[in-house]
C-alpha cells in the first residue's frame, strides 16, 4: 500500500484580486522508501501541494476538495471534528512521521536560539527523553549529517554556520525522529553547486539509511535525475505528466516536459537551447482547457476548451495531452 | 582573439572590515591579483562559488567599488585617469545587468521612464518624443510590446522584468555589458529565453559580455572563454571547450563534476569528485594556493607559495600539479 495517497486535491487561496486556484484536482501516490520528484516552475502549485499535505497552508488558503491519506489515515481537516483536533493530530505527525526540509535555512532557523536547542526541541517534542539523552541524540545527528566537531558547535547560533552547514542542520532536524516521509522543498536552490552536490548526496544516504520515502520539490531537472525513482511534472496547478525517471527523460510525451528538457543545457550533448515562449498562466483565471495551451507550439482548438484526461502508457507513465488522442484517431482513420 | 576591449591587469579589490578604532586591521581580499582581457564581441564567463569575488570584480569594473591595486584598461586607456568626456563615454558604453529584476527596477517609475532615464542623463536623442519612440523600439527588440511603456514593473513577471532591464541597458548603445547572474533568479523555462535574447543581441549589435554566474552549464553555453575564480584568485582560464572538456585545475574538475546533469543514466554513471568543506573566508586567507585546504592532490609545496598562472597554448592554469604533463 502506498505511504501517501493524494486524491483529487484542489487548493484555493483567497486574495484581494480574487480566488487563486493554485492546485486543481491532482492525484498521486508515494510508495514506501520511494523517492519522487515534483518538478514545475514557480506558480505551478508544487509547493502548495506539499504544504497542504503537511497542513501548513497560509490562513487564506484551504483544501477545497480531495483527500490526503498518509499511512492509511486521512489527514485533511474535514476528517476531524474540529480544527483544534486536526491541528493536534498534525503536530503529532509533523516532525515525527513526516518532516520537511525548507529552501531557505536562515528563515527556518530561529536566529536567537542555539542550534543544539533547536534540534533537541524536535526530539523532545515527540519522545519522552531526558535532556541529556536528547543532547546525545542531537550531537550524534549533527555528526551524521557531516557537521565537524558537533560537540563544540552544539552551543552555537545559526549565524555562526555557513549556508551549507545550516542546510545540514535543517536536514538533521528533519531526520531527528526517523520520519517515514521526508519532503524537501527546493533544498538546494540557495546553495552553490559544490555544496548542492554534498547536500543531495547526504539526502540520498540518509534516505537509504532510514528507509524513508522522499518527495523532492524542485524546478531543476538535473537535481531529480540522479535522486528520484519517479517524477511528476506539474504545470498551472495540474499534473501534466508522471512517470519513472527514464520514461520522463527519455520518452517524454507532454510538450511541456519536452520543452523543459530542451531548455536546460546538457553539456554532454551540446544542443542549442530552445526556450519555451511566453509565461505561465494566471491562476486567478485558470484556462478551461490545458494550462499549457498558450505556450504550446502544437496547440489545437480543443486544447483551449477542455482539459485532456490522463492517458496511461505503462504502469508508471501517464500524460494528459490532446495530441496523443489526436494521434490515435488519425491512426484509426488511416488504419 | 580580437583586439582587447577591456583589460584587467593585476586588479585587487580589498575591503577594510576592521571593527573599532584600536583593533587589529582586518582586510577582506575579495579580488586578489586578477588579470584577463575581453575582446570585441566576445563573451567571457566568470564562474565560481559565492564568496569567490566574481561579483565584486564585475562591480569593480564599472567603478561601483574602487580598485585597491592594479589597473583596468578600457579601449587601451586606464579608466581611473579618464578625462571628463572620456569618462562620460566609458560610463555610457559599459553597462550592467543585475541579478534580481525585482530589486533593480524602480517600482514607482513606468517602464518608459525607466528606459528613458539613462538616455536623458547621457543626452541621447534630442526630444522626449524621440526618446519615447526609441524606448518603444527597444521594448520590441527585447520581446515585449511597445504599449507596455506605460505600465509599472509590478505588472510584469521575473523574466519580463529582466527583459526591461536589458532594454534599459541597450538604450545607451553600450559596447560592453556586465551580466551579474542575470538568470539565476528566473525559472528554467525563462532562463533559456533570456540567454537566447542575450545571444541574439550580441550577434546583432556586436556587444561584449562579462557573464558572471555560478551555473557552469549555462556559462559554457553562452561563453567564448571562461575564467574560474576561487577565493579572489583566477585559477583557470581557457576557451569554453578547453575548460569544460579538459579542465586542468582540480577545483574546476570538482566544480564540473558537481553540476547536476539532466540525464539519469549519465548522472548515475559518472564519477563525482567530492569537495570536502566549503570556501574558506577571504579574511586573512591562507598562504600558498588558495585551494589547498580542499584539494585532493595538495602537497607540501602548495602550502608555501601561491602557484603562478601558467599558459598551455591559451589554456591557463594556476596549479603546481596541473598541466598537460600531469
Amino acid at each position: 500500500m502506498a505511504l501517501l495517497d493524494v486524491k483529487h486535491l484542489t487548493v484555493d487561496f483567497n486574495t484581494d484580486q480574487g480566488v487563486v486556484h493554485a492546485v486543481r484536482d491532482i492525484s498521486f501516490s508515494v510508495g514506501e522508501s520511494e523517492a519522487v520528484g515534483i518538478v514545475g516552475e514557480s506558480g505551478s502549485g508544487k509547493s502548495v501541494t506539499m504544504y497542504s499535505v503537511m497542513g501548513l497552508l497560509a490562513a487564506n488558503g484551504g483544501i477545497r476538495e480531495g483527500s490526503v491519506v498518509f499511512g492509511g489515515k486521512e489527514i485533511t481537516e474535514k476528517a476531524y471534528p474540529s480544527r483544534k483536533a486536526y491541528q493536534a493530530e498534525m503536530s503529532k505527525i509533523r516532525g515525527n512521521e513526516m518532516s520537511m526540509i525548507f529552501q531557505d535555512p536562515m528563515t527556518f532557523l530561529n536566529p536567537v536560539v542555539r542550534i543544539g536547542k533547536q534540534i533537541t526541541e524536535v526530539i523532545k517534542n515527540h519522545n519522552k527523553v531526558s535532556d541529556a539523552q536528547a543532547k546525545e541524540q542531537a550531537v550524534a545527528l549533527m555528526g551524521q549529517v557531516g557537521i565537524p566537531s558537533p560537540h563544540e558547535r552544539f552551543g552555537q547560533y545559526p549565524h555562526e554556520f555557513s549556508g551549507g552547514m545550516r542546510q545540514r542542520i535543517i536536514i538533521a532536524m528533519a531526520l531527528a525522529n526517523s520520519p517515514r516521509l521526508i519532503i524537501a522543498d527546493e533544498p538546494t536552490t540557495a546553495l552553490d553547486v559544490t555544496i548542492q552536490a554534498q547536500v543531495l548526496d547526504l539526502i540520498k544516504d540518509m534516505k537509504e539509511k532510514m528507509n524513508s520515502s522522499v518527495i523532492m520539490i524542485t524546478h531543476d531537472l538535473g537535481v531529480v535525475a540522479s535522486l528520484c525513482d519517479r517524477i511528476i511534472i506539474m504545470y498551472g496547478g495540474k499534473i501534466v505528466e508522471a512517470g519513472d525517471a527514464r520514461e520522463i527523460f527519455y520518452q517524454p510525451r507532454h510538450p511541456y516536459t519536452m520543452g523543459l528538457l530542451k531548455c536546460v543545457h546538457n553539456p554532454e550533448k551540446k544542443d542549442k537551447l530552445t526556450p519555451i515562449p511566453g509565461s505561465p498562466p494566471d491562476l486567478l483565471k485558470p484556462p478551461a482547457g490545458c494550462p499549457f495551451v498558450d505556450r504550446c507550439s502544437q496547440a489545437m482548438r480543443i486544447c483551449k476548451l477542455r482539459m485532456p484526461e490522463a492517458e496511461t502508457y505503462s504502469e508508471t507513465h501517464t500524460c494528459s495531452c490532446w495530441l496523443e488522442e489526436a494521434g490515435k484517431r488519425k491512426g484509426e482513420n488511416h488504419g | 582573439m580580437a583586439e582587447a576591449l577591456l583589460t584587467v591587469d593585476h586588479v585587487k579589490t580589498y575591503f577594510d572590515v576592521t571593527k573599532g578604532l584600536f583593533s587589529k586591521k582586518q582586510i577582506v581580499k575579495a579580488v586578489d591579483d586578477v588579470s584577463f582581457s575581453i575582446g570585441e564581441g566576445e563573451t567571457y564567463g566568470l564562474v565560481g562559488e559565492s564568496g569567490c569575488g566574481k561579483s565584486t570584480l564585475g562591480r569593480t569594473l564599472v567603478q561601483i567599488y574602487p580598485v585597491t591595486g592594479g589597473k583596468i584598461y578600457y579601449k587601451g586607456r586606464d579608466i581611473d585617469t579618464l578625462k571628463k568626456t572620456d569618462r562620460k563615454e566609458f560610463t555610457r558604453e559599459v553597462q550592467m545587468i543585475f541579478q534580481d529584476p525585482y530589486a533593480s527596477l524602480n517600482p514607482r517609475m513606468t517602464v518608459g521612464e525607466i528606459i528613458k532615464e539613462p538616455m536623458e542623463i547621457h543626452k541621447i536623442l534630442d526630444t522626449s518624443q524621440q526618446r519615447e519612440e526609441r524606448a518603444a523600439e527597444l521594448l520590441k527588440l527585447v520581446g515585449l510590446k511597445p504599449d507596455h511603456i506605460r505600465r509599472y514593473p509590478h505588472e510584469f513577471s521575473g523574466g519580463q522584468r529582466q527583459r526591461i532591464s536589458i532594454a534599459r541597458t541597450l538604450a545607451l548603445n553600450p559596447r560592453f555589458i556586465i551580466c551579474d547572474e542575470p538568470i539565476s533568479a528566473l525559472d528554467v523555462s525563462i532562463q533559456a529565453q533570456i540567454i537566447n535574447l542575450l545571444k541574439e543581441i550580441q550577434s546583432d549589435l556586436k556587444i561584449s559580455y562579462l557573464f558572471v554566474a555560478h551555473d557552469l552549464s549555462m556559462v559554457n553555453y553562452i561563453s567564448d572563454r571562461i575564467g574560474v575564480m576561487y577565493l579572489g584568485h583566477l585559477v583557470e582560464e581557457g576557451t569554453a571547450d578547453q575548460v569544460y572538456s579538459s579542465p586542468l585545475h582540480p577545483y574546476t574538475r570538482a566544480l564540473l563534476s558537481a553540476v547536476p546533469i539532466p540525464d539519469p543514466d549519465v548522472a548515475k554513471a559518472r564519477r563525482k569528485i567530492h569537495l570536502e568543506g566549503e570556501l574558506p573566508t577571504p579574511l586573512n586567507p591562507p598562504a600558498g594556493c588558495p585551494f589547498k585546504g580542499r584539494c585532493p592532490s595538495a602537497t607540501e609545496e602548495c602550502g608555501k607559495v601561491r602557484p603562478e598562472m601558467k599558459d598551455y597554448g591559451g589554456h591557463k592554469v594556476a596549479c603546481f600539479h596541473a598541466g598537460p604533463s600531469h
